[in-house]
């Protein structure tokens, strides 16, 4: 069980501070998740901390895919602008 | 501690008043403070109007995360074609970031503050923030440290602050009502969760505010930034300038919003206005009532270098620093010298008292005049169709004083510039001389070195008379040598129609 940084990370270095599991580190093209070492924050935390700080939208998924922050969900911008925008993903 | 404030009420007649700088931050209002209190801003550019056509600033981008959204920031911030805040080339480890401004400090001796400043908010990094504190005030004791913040985290790093003797403080407040905060910042990122909308607004408020007070509690000088957003909090920033100068800020900077659709922002893809000059200026002017206004900001990057309004970045990128080689011990012998040289200039000159309008022959109800000026350090000095922006100043019979400064160029080249296309088209369509024209409205004479024959006729066209004739003069006498040949044509009686040429 552990979560995913997508290419839409911007390498803000907000996610790696938060971890109680130093499970995040830098890497190229962008920061990733050790799955050995994510626990989800299970135990730690009612929500993943990664998830609740990252400030881009689609930037982290779990196992399945999907996204913690899906489009819009930060920012407040409408789906069909985002779309007109090429901003608006369904999937990772 | 209080601290006094310094104050905007019009100049006493005898006093020279405004007339021999810019309002607010001139050397005049600085007079009013005490010594210990002068002394730390007359060389700090984004504190002091004056200082800031002599001394040099520069941020370090050590602080890349953030704690919080704002509507009109995109933290997407790698485009090195932007100039505005929050924006940045490379973000530097502390290490990085302290050879960089030992480098810096040594070729430009007149860069006396360095600040962190992002591109996220330097207390969500609080241990690469303090880091480059910690070493540079033991490594480079002549430099000036300051910080730049959302507020959110302040209060838990006061102490740090003080203990880091840093004792310049921007806190950015956008209101102080929960409910004009959650139209400004969708959440905030507080005790481990994701908090949205007025809840996540009331908490950042609250934090600002007792941030701001323990701040001025320990002496320590706290600017507060505004970002003007019209028809969000506009009128609202009234009553912010009221409270932070009750709380003890010193000087209050408001700023125009920036909202273009291919930042990527909110606010730039939901077309929020911007604020045009006009509006700008008139709410600086009604807090001017309550606050110190700083009108010279330039909303510069998180990585900027060098004197306001211009970013040597470009010499200074991180493959040219580590092959340089820099003896601080020397540098800070030479520093010293530059320094003591402009504060000398500076002391020199507040010791003269302008000529008053009427000994000029201006009469006392002479309408005011508003005058942009190609100028780069203290003089008229640029080609108008060089310039990057224009310096603008009001002359009326209380003298002369600077109002703002309107940029030349657009903010972003445009997204074939920045190579990413996956935003807004950029549908410039009109041409930069019509453009910079534009950007003078309001303004009656535009001063600059030389000026080009189809630039001319256009700026006349557009009733803007162009003047050559003051190249390289102070810009203050300048302009109130261009208000006294006018009020001999007497265009200047409070009936007469606007100018068309001087």
């Amino acid at each position: 069980m552990a979560l995913q940084i997508t290419e839409s990370c911007v390498n803000c270095w907000a996610c790696v501070d938060v971890c109680p599991n130093d499970a995040i580190y830098e890497d190229k093209p962008h920061f990733l998740i050790d799955d050995g070492k994510c626990t989800e924050c299970l135990g730690d935390h009612s929500v993943p901390q990664c998830a609740a700080i990252c400030p881009i939208e689609m930037a982290i998924v779990d196992e399945l895919g999907a996204f913690l922050n899906p489009p819009g969900s930060l920012t407040g911008i409408p789906i069909e602008k985002l779309k007109q925008f090429g901003l608006w993903k369904d999937a990772a | 501690m209080e601290l006094p404030v310094i104050s905007n009420s019009a100049p006493a007649a005898e006093g020279g008043g405004c007339a021999s700088s810019g309002c607010g931050t001139a050397p005049d209002a600085l007079g009013h403070l005490p010594d210990h209190i002068r002394a730390k801003v007359q060389d700090h550019p984004c504190y002091s109007e004056e200082a800031h056509h002599y001394f040099a600033r520069m941020h370090v981008a050590v602080a890349p995360a953030c704690n919080i959204q704002c509507n009109y920031c995109n933290r997407k911030y790698d485009c090195s074609n932007e100039s505005r805040p929050g924006v940045v080339s490379e973000v530097l480890t502390p290490k990085q970031a302290i050879n960089k401004v030992l480098a810096v400090a040594a070729e430009i001796p007149q860069m006396t503050v360095l600040g962190i400043a992002g591109p996220g908010d330097p207390l969500a990094n609080p241990a690469r923030t303090f880091e480059t504190f910690e070493e540079l005030s033991a490594r480079a004791p002549d430099i000036k440290l300051c910080v730049s913040t959302n507020g959110l985290n302040l209060p838990m790093y006061v102490d740090r602050i003080a203990q880091h003797n840093i004792d310049h403080v921007t806190i950015t407040i956008n209101c102080v009502d929960p409910e004009v905060g959650a139209k400004i910042y969708p959440w905030i990122f507080w005790e481990n969760k994701r908090i949205f909308g007025v809840e996540g607004a009331r908490i950042l408020i609250e934090q600002q505010q007792l941030g701001l007070q323990m701040l001025t509690d320990r002496g320590i000088l706290v600017k507060v930034n505004s970002v003007l957003i019209p028809g969000v909090n506009d009128e609202h920033l009234k009553e912010v300038s009221k409270i932070v100068k009750a709380k003890g800020a010193f000087l209050h900077n408001v700023m125009p919003l920036i909202a273009e659709a291919e930042h990527g922002t909110y606010y730039g893809i939901m077309e929020q206005p911007e604020p045009t000059p006009e509006m700008l200026q008139d709410l600086q002017d009604a807090c001017a009532g309550d606050m110190a206004m700083m009108r010279h900001c330039r909303q510069c990057r998180a990585d900027a270098v060098g004197l306001l309004g211009e970013d040597r970045g470009d010499e200074f990128t991180m493959d040219k620093i580590d092959v340089m080689e820099v003896d601080y011990e020397a540098a800070m012998v030479r520093r010293k010298v530059v320094h003591d040289e402009i504060i000398e200039k500076l002391d020199a000159k507040r010791g003269i008292v302008n000529p008053k309008a009427e000994e000029l022959g201006i009469p006392a109800d002479a309408r005011p005049v508003l005058m942009a000026v190609a100028g780069k350090n203290g003089v008229v000095a640029e080609h108008f169709g060089h310039a990057k922006e224009f310096l603008i100043y009001e002359a009326s019979p209380e003298g002369v004083r600077f109002m703002s400064h309107r940029k030349t160029e657009l903010y972003c080249g445009g997204m074939d510039s920045c190579g990413d296309g996956d935003v807004a088209e950029a549908g410039a369509t009109e041409s930069l001389l019509d453009r910079n024209i534009r950007v003078l409205e309001g303004c009656e004479v535009v001063l600059c070195s030389k000026v080009g024959y189809e630039p001319w006729a256009k700026l006349e066209a557009a009733g803007i008379a162009p003047n050559g004739e003051h190249a390289m003069e102070p810009i203050e006498e300048a302009v109130m040598a261009v208000y006294k040949e006018i009020a001999a044509t007497g265009k200047l009686s409070p009936a007469a129609e606007t100018l068309k040429v001087a």
